[in-house]
């Protein structure tokens, strides 16, 4: 019986790292990724859609574990610090495990 | 009355909107077009007048106004970290923000030539595009210092290849290639809705000046005196650089412009992903919640005052 389980890697962020993060997540073993306009407000500030330097973007991976924790530790080290970030992980159960 | 005046009105009812917290807001995508509409418009133009020059008396202007970016954010940076006592990162970022130049700025000064019936030389967007760039180098340089691992690519890239910089020079090239004749078929878009589309423009970037406001109130007083007084001195240089590479006094008047300017598109990306320990919030209220409202309502005509003081005082 194939393990029907898989994580979903969820990272909002400044939408200027869209290209960079791409690069990354798909070097550390993710098979694809979803993006989606994003805007709201946190510690950082309030981040407004209509303006680019402060737009947010919301990139989805989804992936089994050991991708989740590499995915979630790369981007904590490398952009934490200086970049308006979040990044949480949820359980999800896909239908295809073969794809991720 | 001149016709820069219902663009600036433009200018003022977003920011009364913004500060008053309207729920107006221009759509992402209009924003988009509208900007990409004044690059191209620009573009076009100055393009049109490249094909009457030779490139080689163009190259000593462009070379001085590249040195004219490096210059400034070289001026700007010791200013910023031993009196406004800020990082060292802070620094080089708002430093290359004052080196670099906006196009909105830009758009801004020609109409009010153009409305007053002061010639300028047509290839300026050409020097436009020439000084977009340096100071981001020179603000990477001093953030980081020089060392080997210098991950350039990347950044180079993006401020290379990103929206400005591909439309001032794609129209430079289409205006040049198919001069005066070749567009007027797409002319009235460009040229005759040049002002609506500025109004436009303005409107937006007053909503967005209003929400720069909140981190100006937090950031203090340097930064609101340093917004105003840098701008003011580089009008100075770009005076005096106008009137030694010879320039009329409309284009003097654009070059001060340009120098005042401050970038808050193309600087603030390229400075997020290179001087990632840099505050945006900081560089951005600088840019645009001092420097774009002062340049765009008291600036030009005053830098206008002084390129023409310059030129009387020392002939020519």
């Amino acid at each position: 019986m194939e393990d029907h389980r898989r994580k979903l890697v969820t990272v909002v962020t400044e939408a200027v790292l869209e290209g960079t993060l791409a690069k990354d997540v798909e070097r550390l073993g993710a098979h694809g990724f979803t993006i989606t306009e994003a805007r709201g407000s946190g510690s950082r500030g309030v981040r407004m859609s209509e303006w680019s330097p402060s737009r947010n973007i919301r990139l989805e991976v989804v992936c089994d574990a050991a991708t989740a924790d590499a995915i979630s530790s790369h981007l904590a080290e490398k952009y934490y610090a200086d970049y308006a970030m979040i990044v949480y992980v949820s359980d999800v159960v896909v239908l295809r495990p073969h794809k991720f | 009355m001149a016709a820069i005046d219902p663009i600036i009105m433009f200018f003022a009812l977003g920011l009364l909107a913004g500060l008053l917290r309207s729920e107006l807001r221009l759509p992402a995508a209009v924003y988009e077009l509208v900007s990409m509409l004044l690059l191209l418009a620009i573009g076009l133009k100055g393009g049109v007048e490249l094909a009457k020059q030779p490139f080689t008396t163009l190259l000593p202007q462009m070379l001085v106004v590249a040195a004219m970016g490096i210059g400034l954010s070289l001026i700007a940076f010791p200013v910023l970290k031993t009196i406004g006592r800020l990082s060292r990162a802070d620094s080089a970022s708002i430093a290359a923000h004052y080196g670099s130049v906006s196009v909105g700025t830009y758009a801004v000064a020609a109409a009010f030539l153009l409305s007053r019936q002061i010639p300028f030389e047509e290839h300026m967007p050409l020097l436009l595009v020439t000084l977009e760039i340096p100071a981001i180098l020179v603000g990477i340089l001093l953030a980081r210092g020089v060392s080997k691992d210098m991950p350039l690519g990347p950044v180079m890239h993006e401020v290379l290849l990103g929206k400005s910089i591909v439309l001032l020079v794609g129209g430079l090239v289409i205006g040049w290639v198919a001069g005066a004749d070749g567009l007027t078929t797409i002319k009235p878009l460009f040229f005759d809705l040049f002002y609506g589309i500025l109004a436009l423009f303005l409107l937006e970037m007053g909503l967005v000046t209003a929400t720069q406001f909140g981190s100006l109130r937090r950031s203090g007083a340097f930064l609101l005196a340093f917004g105003v007084g840098m701008p003011l001195f580089s009008s100075v240089v770009g005076s005096l650089l106008g009137w030694i590479l010879g320039l009329s006094v409309g284009g003097t008047a654009m070059l001060a412009v340009m120098a005042a300017s401050a970038s808050y598109i193309a600087v603030p990306a390229a400075m997020r992903v290179s001087v990632p320990e840099a505050n945006p919030t900081l560089s951005l209220a600088a840019a645009l919640g001092v420097t774009f409202p002062f340049n765009v309502t008291v600036g030009i005509p005053l830098y206008y005052a002084i390129a023409a003081r310059v030129h009387t005082m020392l002939g020519g």
